[in-house]
């Protein structure tokens, strides 16, 4: 059946209650049976839940093959918690059939790789998949289509029932002998946990993963003892370098910066740029650097940003520590200046996925965003955008908030430059579809500017502003007319994973890519 | 152009491809690209077109593409096949078999 994105998703999936995508606010106003988690009682005083291996936390909270295990990705590519943990589940205890719900996964993961080709890992759910495990899925090794989620889509479908998580593993940069955990304070210091927040709360069992273990009691916890049933101390956490960066500069390239200077002025000619406004950016180049030419904006009319959220990195700290935002919330922290300043910097806060990003609850905070500033590897002439796969059709890419953020702010601007080497940006329809086209506003490249013709307000913001934009169709031929107009890729049947939309429906399918034969 | 020895133009560099002429009996093109599955058949036909513009009909090549646009690999495959019979130095035929 063709879902509202012009994607066609196999009946074959349309199962269980589960539909194709309607448009955005489709879901509006249902109610949701909430399911719960099947917990344990520890009546009895304990001195501590320490276990001495992950195997034997693995055997108290009762696993088995068959399971479902999630994990949070705080540490990015400096993880080392879920290698560990498949292994001690694979190899020390034995078990198959496992299915890895995580809210991101990265080339820090390429030893799960094996384990899904040893058909040992069965089930992916996920935001992210890249390296070596994008490879295999979408080669069609893993035995059932991968699932992918938005950050938002992911607490809902875990609320909903759709994820049943047997076993939460929190990977704690500190945590006392009885699980309250905090993302700060250790040697692998990754700032919020907000990822991780929901797992606990409906996992049956919670295993917390640290390497510093601090005096009773670990407060303000982000995921609390009273939801954890064990905790292991091991040697390492992950790599500090690799979980967040030094710090994140503001881009020099020139293409980046004009770019990034015209989504400030995209900004600044409408009605929603007044004292009090709300913004996210993302952290690559031209989408950071926008930042800097927005508080030019914001001196000059002599207003502030209310409130950030968002993945958060140092140079919106420094806006909050000038005073210029007046809260920063936030669900992930990309460098060390925003690690060091989450809960100590007045007004720095964290906050859950949930709170962040889900649609099925009673307000996130992407609802009341009035701009998001985010990229693409492609967007269409549907305003429909992409940010899983490659060119080449393989995985390697992660969603995100960007369908979320994408769909609750009042202007969604894409930034991305026309062309990346061969690749056209801006193309007749995306390998994927992972932010429908509906939220998707105004896209701004290093050739032009485009306004989606949904929003004729916002046409005439920038008419009046006296900013030119141009049709997206134009921004298309100009990118083919430098790199020529690609072939189709060719696909074979079998779907290798499902893209859900941010409220659970269909959005689109990815599947085994046929091999060009020249 | 008849292919004397082994030549080569090019980088392994992001938009850049790496060409190499060997002599050959009838051209035979061995392709790799980072953007095979959109843009493979117009690297082989823009491969095989400056070929045949430059009149070389017996060649072994191997071009390693890493994104390039058709004015760099054109450019790429018509220096490999002039150093490939030392014609690089001097002389080219700027605005006929090279434009």
């Amino acid at each position: 059946m063709k879902n509202a994105v012009g994607r066609e998703i196999p009946d074959s999936l349309l199962v269980n209650g589960k539909e194709v995508y309607q448009g955005k606010q489709y879901m509006d106003g249902k109610y949701i049976q909430k399911a719960a988690p099947c917990t344990r009682r520890y009546e009895k005083p304990q001195e501590s839940k320490i276990v001495a291996t992950l195997a034997d936390a693995l055997r108290h909270c009762g696993a088995r093959s068959g399971m479902t295990f999630s994990f949070h990705h705080h540490l990015r590519d400096g993880d080392f918690v879920v290698n560990m943990v498949m292994k001690a589940a694979i190899e020390e205890l034995g078990l198959d059939n496992l299915t890895i719900a995580a809210t991101s996964l990265g080339s820090a993961h390429d030893p799960i790789a094996d384990y899904i080709e040893q058909g040992k890992v069965v089930g992916i759910q996920t935001s992210g998949i890249r390296g070596r495990m994008g490879e295999v899925v979408s080669a069609g090794k893993l035995k059932t289509p991968a699932i992918i989620r938005s950050h938002g889509g992911r607490p809902r479908a875990i609320e909903a029932g759709e994820v049943h998580i047997d076993i939460a593993f929190v990977a704690a940069p500190t945590s006392d002998c009885v699980g309250n955990c905090r993302g700060i304070g250790g040697k692998s210091n990754c700032g919020s946990l907000g990822y991780a927040m929901t797992d606990a709360k409906y996992a049956d069992h919670v295993v917390v993963v640290t390497d510093c273990l601090v005096d009773f009691p670990n407060l303000p916890a982000s995921v609390e003892a009273i939801d954890v049933d064990a905790v292991v101390v091991v040697d390492s956490i992950g790599n500090p370098k690799k979980i967040a960066s030094a710090a994140a500069r503001i881009s020099q390239n020139p293409r980046d910066l004009m770019m990034a200077e015209n989504v400030a002025k995209v900004i600044a000619s409408t009605p929603y740029f007044k004292d009090g406004f709300s913004f996210q950016t993302g952290v690559g180049g031209p989408s950071l650097a926008a930042n800097l030419f927005l508080e030019k904006y914001m001196d000059e009319r002599n207003i502030k940003m209310g409130w950030a959220i968002g993945g958060i990195c140092g140079p919106m700290v420094e806006l909050l520590k000038k005073g210029k935002v007046g809260k920063v919330i936030d669900v992930q922290d990309f460098d060390l200046d925003a690690v060091n300043s989450i809960n100590r910097t007045p007004g720095h806060y964290e906050m859950s996925a949930s709170q962040y990003a889900n649609p099925a609850n009673k307000g996130a905070f992407v609802n009341k965003l009035d701009f998001v500033v985010l990229a693409a590897l492609e967007i269409d002439t549907g305003f429909n955008v992409n940010v899983l796969t490659g060119s080449d059709g393989v995985l390697r890419g992660a969603p995100g908030g960007h369908p979320d953020t994408a769909a609750g702010s009042k202007v969604c601007i894409i930034v991305t430059p026309l062309t990346r080497g061969r690749m056209a940006t801006v193309c007749e329809k995306v390998v994927t579809v992972t932010t429908p086209g509906d939220c998707v506003d105004v896209l701004v490249t290093d050739y032009g500017i485009a306004v989606n013709p949904l929003r004729p307000d916002l046409i005439a913001c920038l008419d009046k502003a006296g900013i030119p934009h141009v049709t997206i169709e134009s921004l298309k031929e100009k990118a083919y007319s430098l790199v020529g107009r690609p072939d189709d890729l060719e696909w074979e049947d079998k779907v290798v994973a499902v893209l859900e939309a941010r409220d659970g429906t269909i959005l689109d399918v990815v599947r085994k890519i046929k091999p060009l034969e020249l | 152009m008849e292919i004397l020895k082994s030549a080569s133009a090019g980088t392994l560099e992001s938009s850049d491809c790496l060409v190499t002429v060997e002599p050959g009996s009838g051209v035979s093109l061995e392709l790799s690209s980072s953007v095979m599955n959109q843009y493979g058949r117009q690297i082989k036909a823009t491969v095989l077109e400056t070929l045949q513009r430059l009149g070389v009909e017996n060649a072994a090549v191997t071009v390693v593409d890493k994104g390039a646009l058709d004015c760099t690999l054109k450019a790429r495959v018509e220096c490999a096949v002039f150093r490939s019979c030392d014609a690089s130095a001097s002389n080219i035929p700027w605005g006929g078999a090279v434009r």
